[in-house]
């Protein structure tokens, strides 16, 4: 059998160790629950599955074959060679966790570089070595957060992506933390400030903001914002999409205590929503809380500069029921190309990626809404994402869909009261062949409709 | 023998070379969001960025490098058809949000994948959403709490598990807002019945439980055990971390357990990626089904689609719906082996396991504490040479270092002293299995200072742990102060 090399010696080690059927090994398993085989198809050969591989994918349509302006977080873009080859390696790919240092060294400093990029882009002292998804550190942001404060309410934007809501309330159940959510703005699509003000109080553990938020909005009140939650002894946790901080401001100058994100757009693959990548960064005086694994510099006995994972008294495998997470397997594969794409980048490179995408975001807005009955839903300034009412949605999602674009997002289906509005997405990847198609498309269902 | 390069590699800020200029910033935002300097991230070349990146790699050591034999972690070859595929852009480049008309082949695949999983497991129904097995642990509580809430049954608020368990176990439990009962193995190493008994009650929600357990036993009173936890009125929770051991010749399902998660970055060969992504399907029996995440993946007359409508799901676990890639390698990976290569890894790896322990413990050097029969992997304890030569378990692990050779995982389970936790896996050859066996048996034997200082040939020698926990120092700006 292919990969398991001893198939051919099994009758010479089984008489090794005075056995004569390898069903001897199996003998603590008693009888009434053994079975004879499972009812699962034969092992096949590598071609015949490849083959079978081929017919599948052929029912799959990728970007390439159909753009997609799909908006709502994850967004395709492009992924320099460089990446994949680096992710690609197998002494890489194919390790363990670090937990030898002596012979994980290679890892561990691209970790350790990875927690220094985080802190920089994030305005933060310091990040761990990632965690499942940007939703899941909002889980872990809120219990940490709980730990510090000793209190016990949660309050998030009304519009943050329902899913991310739904694995909140997962992760805070057990503490007991209650959440509280707050209205946006429906002109401007921010944060309602009246309310949040209204919301917030002394017995309020954080604010979780989202900037840009769901709608693709910059959140820009956010001195005010900041002095509200000051004025309680609350923290400030801030959802950040990684690439718009080429032209916007580090969480961390104005004011948050912990900064999360969804890091799987920094080089890794859009994988149907998998390929995910937790930011978590915050400030030092909470390392000892941090969920999740964090390397540091040290020494070796002769003194040569070294890296090791550090703080494991939080961990799951040393701390049992009383860790800070019960996390082990984490995102490293990610994390790498999060290093790899960052350091190809530049801070230059990010510069320009971002104002590429703002403008990009910018354009398709324009040239939307220049067409008639498609109206901007929400006036605040946006990045690469918008919200665009029209007179139906499904309409145009299905006229799309038939002429090898796929449109945006349906808001409703999240947000009731947000019937027939998209959320269009647009990033450096897409053309202006697939923009002008998007566009005489959206002209045209306009005229079935 | 595997020796790894030394680079004294400087860090990605130290190769920045440029000039640093000044750069103006046109504004785009409000002033209270426009950015006025570069984010600090070097500038380099990309010769610089691939040069850096390939000689880390080269002080990393990989499944490929040599023989990974770490307990309960199943480190196995990773067949490159797996990687190949999960790469092509028809399945890598798909937006979770897309049509479903236009994902028809993913749907399928990760449809009977769940089918799969089922049938290997004995289970009903699977999810595959959990990113790792520690969230499909977690997975598996919420559905618990649920399950009884279900029942009105508001007072079970206690999960047991036995001191052998993975670290995990108490820490999900934790999370979920439970407490947690440890109960202590009998001399045999197995569940203590006569404990358990007397732990279950009214408020136990969940008895956790690995099968082999971590020592590598496999637990015979199964049976009777899931008697007890469902007479008490609890569920019994299988963590799959070691399923590599059973496969074709026992099923979860079949022993009584009502909820299981596998690791598929481990049992299923997906590559561990130096700490994930991995993937923690959660299976669970008939009557739990309604409580799985959402959305689930369903068959329809002429198509696949997900399906939103299961008002007593715990909802979500994990943005979107897993790590697919992931569970496309552990697809192509179950096709490929089949019922009868399934079953031949499992014997093979259980083969593998007890052929070296034995070889071990002939010996006398090494001790096996509790019975003899393992599984898929085995403890054995290094007391002896600690009272004899003052040797302790970590310095044998870092002794295995110089001879090119990964250490297995150590000082776990908790309840063995100066535990060696070796799981060789299906993929080594007889060969390597001998020259490890070799190895661990020279190092017993050597000049204990050697040893004690070992190890001496890789690229950075035994480090100051201490000192990184006392002062850590985690970004390179603080390197700078």
């Amino acid at each position: 059998m292919q990969f398991i090399p001893n198939s051919v010696l099994k009758k010479t080690m089984i008489h090794e160790l005075g056995l004569h059927d390898i069903n001897d090994l199996f003998c603590d398993i008693p009888q009434k629950i053994k079975i004879k085989k499972l009812q699962i198809p034969e092992g096949r050969s590598q071609q015949e599955i490849e083959n079978h591989m081929r017919r599948l994918a052929k029912y799959n349509k990728s970007f390439y074959e159909m753009p997609s302006f799909i908006g709502g977080g994850y967004k395709p873009h492009y992924i320099p060679s460089v990446v994949k080859s680096i992710v690609s390696r197998s002494e890489f790919y194919t390790a363990y966790t670090p937990y030898q240092p002596e012979a994980s060294q290679g890892f561990l400093q691209a970790i350790f570089e990875y927690q220094s990029l985080i802190a920089e882009l994030t305005g933060m002292d310091i990040s761990n070595a990632s965690l499942y998804d940007g939703a899941t550190a909002l889980g872990e942001a809120a219990l940490m957060a709980t730990r510090i404060t000793r209190k016990k309410t949660f309050v998030i934007p009304k519009n943050i992506s329902w899913e991310k809501k739904s694995i909140l309330t997962n992760y805070t159940k057990g503490a007991g933390i209650s959440i509280k959510e707050v209205a946006y703005d429906k002109k401007t699509g921010k944060i309602e400030l009246g309310e949040l003000q209204n919301t917030i109080n002394s017995n309020t553990a954080a604010l979780y903001l989202e900037n840009p938020n769901f709608f693709g909005i910059f959140e820009d009140e956010v001195e005010e914002i900041h002095s509200i939650i000051t004025k309680n002894q609350s923290l400030f946790i801030v959802g950040t999409d990684p690439l718009s901080l080429g032209i916007c401001k580090s969480p961390g100058d104005y004011g948050a205590d912990i900064v999360i994100g969804e890091g799987k757009n920094l080089g890794n693959l859009l994988d149907f929503g998998g390929s995910t990548l937790g930011i978590f960064a915050c400030k030092n005086e909470f390392l000892r809380q941090i969920p999740g694994r964090i390397i540091s510099v040290t020494k070796d006995q002769q003194g040569k500069r070294a890296f090791c994972m550090t703080m494991q008294t939080r961990e799951q495998h040393i701390r049992r029921e009383k860790a800070t997470s019960n996390i082990c397997t984490n995102e490293g594969l990610c994390m790498l190309a999060a290093v790899a794409y960052l350091s190809w980048l530049g801070g230059k490179g990010l510069q320009k990626l971002s104002t590429q995408n703002f403008e990009q975001g910018q354009k398709l807005r324009k040239i939307i809404t220049q067409i008639n009955r498609y109206s901007l839903k929400f006036s605040g300034i946006h990045f690469n994402e918008f919200v665009i009412q029209c007179p139906n949605a499904n309409t145009v999602h299905k006229h799309l869909l038939q002429h090898g674009i796929h449109g945006g997002l349906l808001l409703e289906r999240f947000y009731p009261e947000l019937a027939n509005c998209i959320l269009f997405g647009i990033t450096e990847i897409h053309t202006d062949e697939s923009i002008k198609h998007l566009t005489s498309l959206l002209k045209e269902v306009h005229h079935v409709s | 023998m595997y020796h790894s390069a030394v680079w004294n590699e400087p860090l990605l800020n130290e190769l920045e070379e440029e000039p640093k200029e000044k750069y103006t910033f046109k504004p785009m935002l409000p002033d209270s969001l426009q950015r006025k300097t570069l984010v600090k991230i070097p500038t380099l070349d990309e010769t610089v960025v691939m040069r850096h990146f390939f000689r880390l790699s080269q002080m990393n050591y990989g499944i490929e490098s040599g023989i990974y034999p770490l307990g309960s972690c199943t480190m196995k070859y990773n067949p490159k058809i797996c990687e190949d595929i999960s790469r092509w852009d028809q399945f890598t480049l798909l937006h979770p949000y897309q049509d479903e008309s236009t994902v028809q082949g993913t749907l399928q695949m990760l449809y009977e994948l769940e089918y799969m999983l089922c049938e290997i497991t004995g289970m009903d129904a699977f999810s595959l959403q959990p990113a790792a097995g520690a969230q499909g642990e977690f997975t598996g509580l919420l559905i618990t709490r649920a399950y009884h809430e279900s029942n009105k049954d508001f007072n079970r608020d206690e999960i047991i598990l036995p001191d052998t368990s993975h670290g995990t176990n108490p820490a999900s439990a934790a999370m979920a807002g439970y407490k947690v009962i440890e109960i202590p193995s009998t001399k045999e190493g197995t569940v203590d019945l006569e404990m358990l008994k007397k732990t279950l009650s009214n408020k136990t929600a969940c008895f956790m439980l690995t099968n082999p357990n971590t020592l590598g036993i496999f637990e015979n009173e199964i049976i009777e055990i899931a008697r007890l936890v469902h007479q008490a009125g609890a569920l019994l929770y299988y963590d799959g971390a070691n399923m590599n051991a059973i496969m074709g010749k026992a099923r979860p399902g079949d022993m009584g357990f009502d909820i299981v998660h596998l690791n598929l970055h481990k049992t299923f060969s997906t590559p561990h990626g130096g700490g994930g992504p991995g993937a923690g399907p959660i299976g669970v029996k008939q009557f739990l089904k309604r409580f799985l995440p959402i959305p689930r993946i369903v068959k329809k007359t002429d198509s696949y689609g997900f399906d939103y409508a299961f008002k007593d799901s715990i909802g979500k676990i994990k943005a979107m719906y897993g790590n697919n890639s992931v569970l496309l390698k552990a697809y192509v990976y179950i096709l490929l082996m089949g019922e009868n290569g399934l079953q031949e890894t499992s014997e093979i790896a259980v083969l593998n396991a007890n052929y070296m322990k034995k070889k071990l413990i002939d010996t006398d050097l090494y001790t096996l504490p509790h019975q003899d029969l393992r599984k898929h992997e085995f403890v054995i304890s290094a007391e002896r040479l600690l009272t004899t030569k003052g040797i302790r378990a970590l310095d044998i692990a870092k002794r295995l270092l110089d001879y090119g050779l990964h250490p297995p995982t150590i000082y776990f389970p908790l309840i063995v002293k100066e535990a060696l936790m070796i799981e060789p896996t299906e993929s080594e050859s007889k060969k390597t299995i001998d020259i490890y066996i070799d190895a661990l048996l020279r190092i017993a034997q050597e000049d204990p200072e050697l040893v004690k200082n070992a190890p001496h040939n890789t690229v950075v020698l035994r480090l100051d742990e201490i000192g990184a926990v006392k002062n850590p120092v985690l970004t390179w700006k603080y390197l700078k102060k």
